[in-house]
């Protein structure tokens, strides 16, 4: 028997969504705890959308279950699911002001809330929002960003099990994203309600979340901490989405102990953790995955011991303040990134287009992955 | 171009101009002008058979644009969860329904209600406990406001569609969501959103109805309505009283019909 404290406040149980032929989500399995800041990333169509209508009551899923609290909720409609939304592009009520808007969900209450509580409870939801006064304005006398607190605190008045928020940041200039990102995780933490946000924008993602779930083609590719996805990423889509990466395809030539060796274009090897899902054989087709930061671009090859080294040639050089991002060539690997930190650059010195130089890494920096 | 579309519009608001210029006439010829006055509209206003056919019309308008409106509207409503072939079928029908000319209204309407009188009225009659004193079913309010109405039910589904159409379906989830029950979303979101098609719906009903001369004609059994005493009058030689009564269903008309246009107009702009 599990506790109320470690029972999952959500939990989908191999949810699939079907529209006719078209396969929305399958498979779904995900158990979201109580309090954690989850996001679902993925690409344009992955079923990121699919997933939180289901966890909202939108939509029944076709197979399998939906659970809020360890109860089984497939047919309980939305109007008696004690989550709330954060829709895409706000769906506030136009024929309302803005303090109508936030009273909405005391409003449907039964019994009806005394009119001089649903006025107390607006004027403090409009200050935690930071729109104070701003209640009898009417909704298109607001600016985006505006729009955008008022749907928050109008989600929030019923003080819901699960905030879903469905690319809430979409449509703001990117200065106010930043704002509002901040803003909301503050919210989180301050408020203690779990939070479901959707987005294909990973910044945002691994900025703002506890845990993150990558989607592709309607199923779950990988749920885990910011820190584990990038450091442990299952295969090279995950890696490709969170985080910057350089991938090297070639042949797995020695693998034991989840630890291997991948030999690509030019007998050029990359050792590191293996993290196939699928099981990895000798000379298997794989992808090594590098990160930029992981690679030190020098003028010699000063030749150390557990450390791969191969010349190349700077293309471009874009200077990022804290780093440089360096493009380099090489006539098998083709081009890839390196990534230097302001020391490097001042023990190196700095590197120009047309430059050569040699690229180097550790041993086991690599990642062998999936080549999916 | 320009020159052909001038003479058009000439062609086709000075007769309207000269009878609205006409019922100021001082004089009571038609087609001379001889001063300011106007007597003319207090003649009209004052003249009992004027004012009968004025109630006549009002009554047919109010009742067949109140029908119009709430058959419609439900109609509107219903067939939102109608989909495919049935859906495409009542489109068809409901543009058909606006197209057909009146006239073919008119007599479908008419003979169909006497038929359904010639039937029912014996039946009632052999039916009626007291012998003699049998109501009989006959052509009047009854079969004005049914042809009136039936035909401005077309219009208000149409009207009440396209503003259901133009509707944003997340406010609906939205509201779901923030726990109204499917009743207390439709009468707090759905039914605000679209109110303004409705009340549209309505005014152009009305309007159609306290106009129309054709279907009404055919209709109207011994009900005089204003469209009827105003061509049965003609007949006597147009008098500036006549513009009078003419200028003012003109004046009518066209507030309702710009209120309406009005409404639809912000509708659209807000959605
Ligand atoms: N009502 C529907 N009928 C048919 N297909 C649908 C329906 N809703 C979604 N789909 C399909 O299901 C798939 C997943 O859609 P979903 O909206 O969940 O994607 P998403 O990850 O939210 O994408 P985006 O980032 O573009 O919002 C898409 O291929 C979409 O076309
Ligand atoms: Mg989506």
């Amino acid at each position: 028997m599990e506790t109320p404290q470690t029972q999952p406040i959500a939990e989908l149980r191999d949810a699939s969504k079907h529209y006719g032929a078209v396969v929305a989500a399958e498979g779904l399995n995900l158990a979201i705890q109580r309090g954690e800041f989850l996001s679902f990333l993925g690409p344009s169509g992955c079923g990121k959308t699919t997933a939180l209508r289901m966890l909202a009551g939108f939509e029944t899923p076709t197979r399998g279950d939906v659970l809020l609290d360890g109860q089984r909720v497939n047919d309980l409609p939305p109007h008696r699911r004690p989550v709330n939304m954060v829709f895409q592009h706000y769906a506030l009520f136009p024929h309302m002001t803005v303090a109508d808007n936030i009273a909405y969900g005391l409003r449907q209450r039964r019994p009806r809330p005394p009119e001089a509580e649903v006025a107390a409870a607006v004027e403090r939801a409009l200050e935690r929002v930071r729109l104070p006064g701003y209640g009898p304005r009417r909704i298109w006398e607001m600016s985006g960003g505006q729009q955008q607190r008022v749907a928050l605190a109008r989600a929030l008045i019923n003080q819901p099990k699960i905030l879903l928020l469905d690319e809430p940041m979409a449509a703001l200039d990117k200065n106010l994203r930043r704002d509002m990102q901040i803003e909301l995780q503050t919210l989180q933490r301050s408020l203690g309600i779990t939070f479901v946000l959707v987005t294909h924008d990973q910044e945002e993602a691994l900025s703002m979340s506890d845990r993150i779930c990558i989607m592709r083609g309607g199923r779950i590719v990988q749920v885990g901490s910011p820190r584990d996805l990038y450091d442990r990423p299952v295969n090279r889509y995950v890696a490709d989405f969170v985080g910057k990466s350089n991938f090297f395809d070639g042949r797995v030539s020695r693998v034991g102990g989840g630890a291997g060796a991948l030999t690509a274009a030019g007998g050029i090897t990359f050792a590191g953790p293996v993290s196939c899902t699928r099981g990895v054989t000798e000379g298997a087709a794989a992808t090594a995955s590098l990160r930029p930061e992981d690679i030190a671009l020098r003028r010699r090859l000063a030749p150390a011991a557990g450390e791969t080294g191969v010349p190349v040639q700077v293309r471009t050089r874009i200077f990022l303040g804290e780093h440089t991002e360096y493009l380099v060539a090489h006539p098998d690997l083709g081009d890839f990134l390196i990534l230097a930190s302001r020391q490097a650059e001042a023990a190196e010195g700095s590197f120009g287009p047309g430059d050569t130089g040699f690229a180097a890494w550790r041993d086991g920096a690599a990642r062998i992955l999936d080549n999916d | 171009m320009r020159l052909y579309a001038l003479a058009v519009y000439l062609f086709l608001y000075i007769p309207i101009a000269v009878i609205a210029l006409f019922a100021f006439n001082a004089g009571r010829h038609a087609s001379q002008f001889e001063g300011f006055s106007t007597q003319w509209f207090g003649k009209a206003l004052s003249n009992p058979f004027v004012m009968e056919a004025f109630r006549t019309s009002l009554t047919v308008a109010l009742a067949s644009a109140v029908l119009a409106t709430l058959c419609g509207t439900m109609a509107a409503l219903a067939l939102q969860s109608v989909g495919g072939r049935l859906r495409a079928a009542f489109d068809a029908l409901i543009y058909v329904a606006v197209m057909v000319p009146g006239i073919v209204i008119g007599i479908a309407t008419l003979i169909a209600l006497v038929t359904v009188f010639n039937w029912l009225n014996p039946v009632l009659a052999a039916l009626w406990p007291l012998g003699a004193a049998a109501p009989q079913f006959s052509l009047g309010y009854g079969s004005l406001i049914l042809a009136h109405g039936l035909f401005s039910m077309a219009l208000v589904i149409i009207i009440v569609r396209a503003r259901i159409a133009g509707m944003d379906r997340s406010l609906i989830e939205a509201s779901a969501d923030l726990g109204a029950t499917p009743w207390g979303t439709f009468r707090q979101v759905t039914l605000p959103q679209i109110f303004p098609g409705i009340l549209a719906g309505f005014l152009l009903s009305f309007t159609f109805s306290f106009d129309d001369f054709i279907i009404a004609f055919f209709v109207a059994g011994s009900k005089t309505t204003l469209p009827i005493y105003v061509f049965s009058s003609i007949r006597r030689g147009v008098t500036p009283e006549i513009n009078a009564i003419g200028t003012m269903v003109l004046a009518v008309s066209l507030v309702l019909l710009i209120t309406a246009q009005g409404l639809l107009q912000r509708g659209r702009r807000r959605a």
